[in-house]
């Protein structure tokens, strides 16, 4: 065991600039693959606020019996895509008005009656958040006969649809494709590492080393340029991070990076990626060493 | 037929049977090969280059199979060898090659402890059995110096070092004083025919026939891949004759 560790460091030593060449590689690889993935994921959380937004409001016609109104909102509440109901009373609405709409605070406080009807305020669980869903809840309220008319932004939530499949297939696709140019580079500097050694491997082969033995050091030298290549990465996209998060200071202060156990999933992806490269490379080339 | 002889013929250490090596281009390389090598034997094989005792050496160690007939070495069939088997055959054997083969970033020291870490031989013995070898070789004031601080004789003799190592049965040199001058020539052949007293069965490739004349090792030697001349034969003639 402490042979391998020696042997896998051995290569570090005696080849620093391949070696310190393959881990910048993984490096750049997985920093796309990470800036990627915290794109993906702060949009993931601006949606998530975008649709905690998603909400069907429901006018209630002026004159119904509260009572007649919290028995259809207890109907309301249990449909499967509702989340819950809040009823909103006439003098509510006023007082909403009057604190939310400054510039027509003046006009609100004159008033001899309250202009503004009573409603409904839906909000849908998540996963109902989306166009169809919306539309189904806001044909069966209009089936109660107390419900004077029904909102909500049917092309806003369309749209919202449509980010958020793009944002799902785009991500996966070029997530895809650049682990795929990781690997492949990984492959290659391997390679490299093994055509450079490739007269110690004879050498070994003549002295009675077992296949395994020989490919062991290699397998621990891929894993462990995954490895680096994954910490760099995520320092890589920290600096990035930072970077762009303070150039938009405000508009985009919301931003996130990585949660702990992304950061352990985005270097444990390095470990595989480097050992898988380097098994593909040292299982191909040992052969015709 | 003297009774080594017979020892010869009942249990050979190496055993060549009708062998025929052709290559992919067509090129054959050895056709229809036969003889025998007995315990404790010294044997040169001789021939130009390209005659075939490359390709004798490379069968020896698994590195090519024959493509006809049967090779065997101490015990294992290299025509029906398993890939994983050829590890173990290659350990019982000790290999020299014109041209070292050691490795550069390493002593002299760990040049020859690397045979033994590649077999998973006890770390703890590692040292010790190392500078043995070092010493019978001669070499043990230099088991720290790289082999670009050494001469070719002094090289060739780590080499030799690391081929016995192991205690191979057999030690098989290919020109190992091929890129040598006389004096270190000289010196190596006295430690092969040292190492060959001691019991290890040597076969040596050479086409320096100097060195054959000097002695009376038995002699193979090869012309286009055809085994034309063999002194034991001529010996076992001579003496069914007398």
């Amino acid at each position: 065991m402490r042979l391998l560790f020696r042997e896998a460091l051995l290569s570090f030593r005696r080849a620093p600039l391949l070696s310190g060449l393959s881990v910048t590689t993984i490096a750049f690889s997985l920093f796309t693959v990470g800036l990627f993935v915290l794109v993906a994921v702060n949009l993931r959380e601006a949606l998530r606020g975008l649709e905690e937004r998603v909400e069907i409001v429901a006018f209630v016609l002026r004159g119904t019996p509260p009572e007649t109104i919290t028995v259809a909102s207890a109907d309301i509440a249990a449909f499967p895509e509702v989340q819950d109901v809040q009823y909103v009373t006439e003098d509510q609405a006023l007082e909403r008005a009057r604190r939310d709409l400054v510039e027509f605070r003046d006009a609100y406080r004159d008033l001899q009656v309250n202009p503004l009807p009573a409603s409904l305020e839906i909000r849908l669980k998540e996963g109902y958040r989306n166009a169809e869903a919306v539309g189904r809840v806001a044909e069966r309220l209009r089936g109660f006969s107390f419900i004077e008319d029904i909102r909500y932004g049917r092309d806003w939530v369309q749209r919202l649809d449509r980010l958020r499949n793009v944002t799902g297939v785009v991500g996966f696709v070029i997530g895809l494709a650049f682990a795929a140019i990781a690997v492949v580079i990984i492959g290659v500097t391997i390679r490299l590492t093994i055509l450079q050694r490739a007269r110690e491997i004879a050498i070994m082969r003549l002295v009675g080393a077992t296949n395994g033995f020989i490919r062991g050091p290699f397998l621990l030298e891929g894993a462990f340029k995954g490895l680096l290549g994954g910490f760099l990465s995520i320092a890589l996209c920290y600096a990035g991070f930072r970077l762009f998060r303070d150039s938009n200071v405000g508009s985009l202060s919301g931003l996130v990076f990585f949660q702990p156990e992304q950061v352990t999933l985005l270097v444990l992806f390095g470990v595989l990626l480097g050992l898988g490269g380097s098994l593909v490379s040292v299982g191909r080339h040992l052969k015709d060493v | 037929m003297n009774p080594a002889g017979a020892a010869a013929y009942l249990f050979p250490v190496i055993q060549f049977k009708n062998v025929f090596k052709s290559y992919p281009n067509g090129a054959l390389a050895l056709k229809d090969v036969s003889f025998r090598v007995s315990k404790s034997e010294f044997v040169f094989l001789t021939g130009h280059s390209g005659a075939g005792k490359s390709t004798i050496i490379k069968l020896l160690l698994a590195e090519q199979r024959p493509t006809a007939g049967e090779v065997r070495v101490s015990g294992f069939s290299v025509s029906t060898l398993r890939r994983h088997e050829i590890p173990k055959l290659r350990r019982r054997l000790g290999v020299v090659f014109q041209d070292f083969r050691l490795l550069e970033d390493r002593t002299a020291a760990e040049n020859v402890a690397f045979a033994l870490e590649v077999t998973g031989a006890r770390a703890d013995t590692i040292p010790a059995r190392v500078m043995r070898v070092l010493t019978q070789v001669g070499l043990s004031a230099k088991a720290r110096a790289y082999p670009r601080e050494l001469s070719g004789g002094e090289q060739q003799r780590v080499a030799i070092a690391r081929a016995l190592v192991n205690d191979p049965a057999i030690l098989l040199a290919d020109e190992p004083t091929g890129n040598l001058d006389e004096r270190a020539t000289r010196g190596v052949f006295q430690l092969l025919r040292d190492i060959n007293t001691g019991g290890t069965v040597v076969v040596m490739a050479t086409h320096d026939l100097d060195l054959v004349r000097q002695t009376s090792y038995r002699t193979i030697e090869l012309r286009d891949g055809e085994l034309v001349y063999d002194s034991a034969e001529d010996d076992a003639r001579a003496a069914g004759l007398s």
